[in-house]
């Protein structure tokens, strides 16, 4: 069955300011499109919204991975295949290519954006919960100007954004020291099968510790536990300035129940999305290197 | 306006074949490929991006077909599993795909075989964890994928 196009149209802007532009004039809601990996599967479906859609993919200023001062700044159309194959990725921000590994398959991510993944708002992305773990900046981009929204207050709700109506994802910026080798960090992805699965539960964890061995850095972040990817503070507040042992690893958890909302959908149930958020957070906990 | 909205007219390569169509720009690499230009080759399998029976290569790049645009194919390479092959000589992975039985109801057969080529063409010794991680994304409801293992480890074998 093909889909039907009637009522859609394309944008195809040759530059970035072009885009910006078109976005600017627009009375409507432009629908914006990168790699096609979520949309498609709306428009195949005939739940995809019509009207005009601005297509994003032939921007090369909106490629590339680079070292800028002391960040990590990628362009939004920055491909999961790109993320695995960076050095600097790999180095520096190790949760994000684990996070790229675990998205769909070979042809998903060739294709599938960082960018992407930040504007389609799933709560179950992938690539989301690193990107809270690791302090990321969100770069809008309008005829207006440029401005940074940190990632933890760009969300406002079940796949909604403060990104206004003209702006688009430029780019995301991370500080280089957010994934210091000398803090302990792990990404966790439990869903039906290895690959081409959308996540049951999805988690980052970064801590790092002082010469004392008390917590002095703890990010943790999660995905399908709320309307929007999370970052757990409490739980971060509760560990910071504490040693790790058992007790901690037991309290600890009980703040982590409190501050999670997850629900009963297709792919798992809010009970056992609880039991995998807590086991994974305490496994973390118990294998932290040099307890 | 036509009733299938803006039409755009689509100039790439297929198989090394030039190719010029009129569609709309919306319109999937894969509803291009097979109503369009009328290549049936390439099969429709789950049209979620899910399953690789509709996998193509775009400059070489594997890529599901029915969650591209038309619009990306614009001045592209596309390959299909009819690319694979010359008239009379099937590739060395289709020999290996029917020595070793990594073909029953052949509608994953044209997304493995693109698929599994790509592998094939990055030269190296393949393993089964290396195959069985780059193919992931192709699903089969026949084999249960051992032949399908067996037949890319054949044709590397083959062709080293």
């Amino acid at each position: 069955m093909r889909a039907r196009l009637a009522g859609f149209s394309l944008e195809r802007p040759g530059t970035l300011d072009e885009a910006l532009g078109m976005l600017a004039a627009s009375k409507e809601r432009l629908t914006l499109l990168a790699g096609g990996t979520d949309l498609y599967v709306y428009l195949n479906a005939g739940v995809a919204r019509p009207g005009r859609w601005l297509d994003l993919w032939g921007l090369d200023e909106l490629r590339g991975i680079h070292e800028v001062g002391d960040h990590v700044v990628l362009g939004a159309l920055t491909t999961y295949t790109e993320l695995r194959a960076s050095e600097l990725i790999r180095g520096a921000l190790p949760l994000l290519a684990q996070a790229a590994a675990t998205v769909g398959a070979v042809a998903i991510q060739n294709r599938g954006t960082l960018g992407g993944n930040i504007a389609n708002g799933s709560p179950a992305g992938d690539s989301l919960p690193p990107l809270l773990a690791y302090d990321a900046e969100i770069g809008l981009r309008s005829a207006r100007g440029r401005r940074f929204v940190p990632f933890d207050r760009f969300y406002t709700g079940y796949r909604a954004s403060v990104a206004a109506p003209d702006e688009l994802i430029e780019q995301i910026r991370i500080p280089l020291g957010a994934g210091s080798s000398s803090r302990a960090c792990r990404f966790v992805k439990v869903g039906t099968r290895a690959a081409q699965a959308i996540s049951k539960v999805v988690a980052a964890f970064v801590l790092g510790r002082a010469g004392d061995g008390t917590v002095d850095h703890c990010r943790a972040a999660f995905g399908s536990v709320a309307p929007t990817p999370v970052r757990l503070r409490r739980l971060e507040q509760h560990v910071i300035g504490k040693r790790i042992d058992p007790a901690l690893i037991r309290t600890s958890s009980d703040v982590l129940l409190s501050e999670i909302a997850p629900i009963d959908d297709i792919r798992s149930t809010a009970r056992y999305r609880r039991f995998v958020a807590r086991t994974a957070w305490q496994r973390f906990m118990e294998e932290v290197p040099g307890l | 306006m036509s009733e299938e909205g803006e039409l755009t007219t689509i100039r790439c390569t297929i198989d090394g074949s030039p190719h010029e169509h009129r569609c709309h720009p919306l319109t999937s690499a894969l509803d291009f490929l097979r109503y369009v230009a009328g290549l049936t080759a390439t099969k429709e399998g789950c049209k979620e991006g899910e399953c690789g029976a509709c996998a193509i290569t775009l400059d070489g790049v594997v890529v599901n077909s029915c969650v591209v645009p038309a619009a990306h194919l614009q001045g592209r390479r596309v390959g299909t599993v009819l690319g694979l092959s010359r008239p009379d000589e099937l590739s060395a992975l289709q020999k290996a795909f029917l020595e070793c039985g990594g073909a029953q109801c052949g509608i994953c057969t044209p997304g493995m075989l693109v698929t599994g080529a790509r592998l094939l063409e990055e030269g190296e010794r393949l393993t089964e964890a290396r195959i069985r991680e780059h193919m992931a994304g192709n699903l089969c409801r026949c084999t249960g994928y051992g032949k399908i293992v067996e037949s890319l480890l054949r044709a590397s074998e083959e062709e080293r």
